[in-house]
């Protein structure tokens, strides 16, 4: 690792202030960010950790809105008992990231502001419609995730909360690479009053994507057999040396199929 | 430069370090508590497992300055004395390691995993829990069945005098 100036900040405010010092990096759960400076794909001059900060932390259950503080661990997401009874599908995904020594460390925040096309959280975000939360704005998870590794936050904005609506019914299920763990397609299923929606993570060229033949089909018929007959296109789909994009594309059905059965 | 204070296995101790020095790092050289382990230095393999703030976490994904304020407690903070703790003891009566290198992240991982589940473990959770550590010798089975006869020992209160972790 490069040499770092590193910076505990005990307020959004003051993390703003400290990001704005030469090329720095908001440091939370710290789960991609330090192997990243380890390989040197990372080389921030100064890191600013958020993870202390006590209004990024803790889980709000109001009525059927939920909002889930940006440095809330997924050790914490996957073990709260009112999102396990409000969006379970959730909890569960949380508990399906990493190890249960990352899943200490990492946080929501920090893997939304990230965005490995691998990643499960914005496959949740994407398909429950979620809002993410900044320290200046609010901003739509269809226009937030933009890329690999791509978001819509501008220079040295901070995601304080994810917010979105309990789903009636929702469920991820996902393929992991045998060896690193990822997924190479995870399908996050939602229904909720507005319709339904499907977002796949870990297979596309650019990103988290929405399943637009899925989602239709599914807002007839909610169960797996709708899924059945949808052929999904390996075009935008990635291929490397551990799946190819026909392969791919078929797990995304897979994985979509159960999914949707284990939604219910 | 970073000032780091930390309790580590219940002792006080304070250091000005430079701010990319590794948890790890900071615990090998520094202190000399040489137990915890790296392995991949990656966050894959888990032989650097040690508890910040009672939560089991890869000390080579951490930053001293970020654990600054935390209690670590390290493979050479669960005995008491010459009194293993029921964890140590579960290893050394199953056989639960063949070279050792992952054994002092194991324990701590199995600690943590036990803290975690007081209604007793399985065999399929106890694996699936194993995710983020590595025995390279393959040497699992013998692993689990070591967690297993702790979580079991431990539910029954048979602690003995070592410290709880």
């Amino acid at each position: 690792m490069y040499s770092v100036n590193y910076h505990r900040a005990s307020s959004v405010a003051e993390a703003a202030t400290l990001l704005k010092s030469g090329d720095a990096k908001a440091l939370s759960g710290g789960m991609t960010l330090l192997p990243a400076m380890k390989t040197r794909l990372a080389a921030p001059s100064d890191v600013v950790d958020i993870a202390r900060i006590g209004e990024l932390k803790g889980i709000k259950v109001s009525g059927r809105t939920v909002t889930i503080g940006a440095a809330t661990t997924h050790a914490e997401v996957a073990s709260s008992a009112e999102l396990k009874k409000t969006a379970p599908a959730v909890a569960e995904l949380a508990g399906m990231i990493g190890d249960p020594h990352v899943r200490h460390r990492g946080t929501i925040g920090g893997s939304v502001a990230n965005n490995d096309p691998a990643a499960d959280y914005p496959s949740a975000l994407l398909a429950l419609g979620a809002t993410v939360v900044t320290n200046s704005r609010e901003i739509a998870a269809d226009d937030f995730f933009t890329g690999l590794f791509e978001t819509a936050l501008e220079d040295g904005e901070i995601i304080t909360a994810i917010r979105f609506e309990a789903p009636e019914k929702a469920a991820y299920e996902k393929f992991r690479n045998p060896a690193s763990r990822y997924a190479i397609a995870g399908v996050f299923v939602a229904r909720t009053g507005s319709g339904v929606r499907v977002a796949v993570t870990g297979a596309g060229e650019n990103g988290v994507f929405r399943q637009g033949d899925m989602e239709a089909a599914l807002a007839k018929n909610f169960a797996a057999s709708a899924v059945e007959g949808i052929s999904v296109s390996a075009d935008g789909l990635m291929s490397d040396i551990h799946a190819s994009s026909e392969y791919r594309a078929n797990l995304v059905k897979v994985m979509a199929k159960r999914a949707v059965a284990k939604a219910g | 430069m970073s000032d780091v204070s930390l309790v580590v296995n219940g002792k006080s101790v304070s250091a000005t370090v430079e701010d990319r020095t590794l948890l790890v790092q900071f615990l090998r050289e520094n202190l000399g508590l040489t137990g915890t382990h790296v392995g991949c230095d990656t966050s894959q393999c888990g032989a650097c497992v040690v508890h910040v703030d009672g939560k089991a976490v890869k000390s080579c994904t951490i930053l001293a300055a970020q654990a600054s304020g935390s209690e670590i407690v390290t493979i050479e903070g669960l005995a008491n004395g010459a009194d293993l703790h029921p964890v140590q003891i579960a290893f050394k009566e199953n056989h639960g390691l063949q070279c050792g290198f992952c054994t002092p992240g194991m324990i701590m991982a199995a600690t943590d995993m036990i803290a975690r589940h007081p209604g007793g473990l399985d065999e399929k959770t106890v694996r699936a829990e194993l995710e983020g550590n590595i025995c390279r010798c393959t040497g699992y089975h013998n692993i689990v069945k070591a967690i297993l006869a702790a979580s079991e020992v431990m539910a029954k209160g048979g602690a003995g005098s070592a410290k709880a972790a």
